[in-house]
């Protein structure tokens, strides 16, 4: 499917990162990025494997703290409050797994149900109902409501990874190497849905991944990270038209024979 | 060089590493104390994740019962019968059930308890925490703006510590049978008279001791099992070093905790 035309907001920022740095150990990952993630706008970070794209998303959900630098996320900086705001600036930022993190010991309806009733005040059963089955077809999964996460395909696990993030309808979804480990079949399935999800409940959106097709379907701008810093952020035409010998590989080894 | 700069060499190796050792050690005892105090900080403030505190109380509770019910019948069984013989050369056979009862209530059955509990309970929640944290789904709910912690750790430690006080009780109740029965047939005692033989020594300060001793086991195991698992890193070998972790560990405190309680409680007799 082909990606519909985003309308996105460019006066207005959703996040903002600043000389961002951090490190492990010796290691530097990060040495001083800056990005802007515009309202409405599919961002794909593309990078090689341990570049540092996974950190860069766990520092903006809070899952990890910067050595320097501010990332500003819906106005407030995530280095800078508190426990209590954090927490409640979380319910607006969507985080999809790698590995899809589904609770094991729960049905695909009790993953989805753990965030809203722990987040939403006074909801009713009845609203608990719709809401689970408004994302399971949102997803087109609805048959899974009462399977085990480990009756579900490497590509089910990915969905209902997705519909338990947009059961909060975030404003932000952060989608860490959504299509890893799956056929290309259902990598198309993925991306289209990631654009379904971008129209449907207007996110912004970060998309980490170093597979080029999801890049090229989802984003509407592409940074690439090397060496721990951005070294060229544009559209996909123009990030791939370089001769730089760490980005063409990128481009070659999907593209070309 | 000089040869002798060669030969402090490994020396300087082996005290930096102990140094290093040393710093793990208190850096490891500063994040366990703040563990615990974290979790008296949420365990008591709403909401309350009763639900899951009562789920996991089925899950240590009943699911542990068969083996607490086996070793408890086994303990009190096979230290009658190795008490017999030493009581028999003083001729004092009759205080048999006194004996057992001092041994079973004071310190058996709230110790063995805690030892099985440690090696299943500790094991288990170490293992269950330690996966969830290598596969992400620890740091999932937290990004998901809910408090795992609070839903993890907290009714974990609550329902040990609920439960493990329970348990022993019932190993001492499965223990004076083991005794009754091994009694019942060298002495043909009837089961009225082992009862009374059994409760008569006994105090109000032995009953709660043992249950103090319980709940402190019972904290320190939910409470060593879950620290092991929540902070488990390194993958699947993470988790069966969490695992481990929370079995030796748990049963060393437990002991050193039956030292020193049983010291205190000393003091009141």
């Amino acid at each position: 499917m082909k990606k519909a035309k985003a309308t996105i907001d460019y006066n207005n920022t959703v996040i903002k990162i600043r000389d961002l740095e951090k490190s492990f150990e010796d290691y530097a990952v990060l040495r001083g990025i800056d990005l802007d993630l515009y309202q409405g706008e599919n961002l794909v970070v593309l990078g090689r494997s341990g570049s540092g794209k996974s950190v860069l998303i766990k520092l903006i959900s809070g899952l990890l703290k910067p050595d320097k630098g501010s990332i500003e996320v819906l106005g407030q900086d995530v280095c800078h409050i508190s426990e209590k705001e954090l927490q409640e600036l979380r319910i607006r930022i969507g985080f999809s797994f790698q590995n899809s993190a589904l609770y094991d010991s729960m049905t695909v309806c009790k993953n989805l149900e753990f965030p809203l009733v722990r987040n939403r005040k006074n909801i009713t059963r009845s609203e608990i109902d719709k809401a689970i089955t408004s994302v399971l077809e949102a997803v087109g999964l609805s048959q899974t409501r009462n399977q085990m996460p480990a009756e579900l395909s490497g590509g089910q696990r990915k969905r209902i990874g997705i519909a338990r993030t947009l059961i909060l309808n975030p404003e932000i979804m952060l989608y860490d190497e959504p299509t890893a480990g799956l056929d290309p079949i259902t990598c198309i399935e993925i991306n289209d849905l990631i654009n379904e999800v971008q129209q449907r409940y207007k996110t912004s959106s970060i998309i980490i991944t170093h597979d080029l097709t999801c890049a090229k379907s989802t984003g509407d701008r592409i940074a690439m990270l090397i060496d721990g810093e951005f070294q060229r952020v544009g559209s996909f035409e123009e990030v791939f038209d370089t001769k730089d010998e760490r980005i063409k590989p990128f481009y070659d080894y999907n593209f070309t024979e | 060089m000089d040869s002798t700069d060669n030969a402090e060499e490994p020396i300087q190796k082996k005290s930096s590493g102990f140094k290093n050792s040393l710093a793990t050690f208190f850096a490891d005892l500063y994040k366990i104390h703040l563990f615990i105090v974290r979790f008296f900080k949420e365990a008591f403030v709403p909401p309350f994740e009763l639900k899951e505190v009562i789920r996991q109380c089925y899950e240590v509770g009943v699911r542990s019962l068969a083996l607490i019910s086996l070793t408890g019948f086994i303990v009190g069984f096979i230290f009658t019968k190795q008490s017999r013989p030493s009581l028999a050369n003083f001729g004092a056979n009759s205080w048999l059930p006194s004996l057992v009862s001092i041994a079973i209530m004071r310190a058996l059955a709230p110790l063995v308890t805690a030892l099985i509990a440690s090696g299943k309970v500790g094991s288990s929640i170490g293992a269950e925490l330690g996966s969830m944290r290598v596969t992400e789904q620890i740091d999932a709910m937290e990004v998901s703006g809910t408090k795992p912690f609070k839903y993890l750790v907290c009714t974990r430690v609550l329902a040990t510590t609920i439960t493990l006080p329970i348990l022993a009780t019932y190993a001492a109740f499965i223990g004076l049978l083991g005794g009754y029965l091994n009694v019942a047939m060298n002495e043909g005692l009837s089961y009225t008279a082992f009862v009374q033989d059994f409760f008569q020594p006994l105090m109000f300060l032995d009953f709660t001791a043992s249950l103090i001793k319980s709940i402190v086991f019972g904290f320190t195991i939910g409470i060593v099992g879950c620290y092991q698992g929540y902070f488990s890193t390194k993958g699947t070998e993470g988790v069966g070093k969490a695992a481990n972790g929370a079995v030796v560990t748990a049963m060393f405190l437990v002991f050193i905790e039956e030292v020193i309680i049983v010291q205190i409680t000393s003091n009141f007799r």
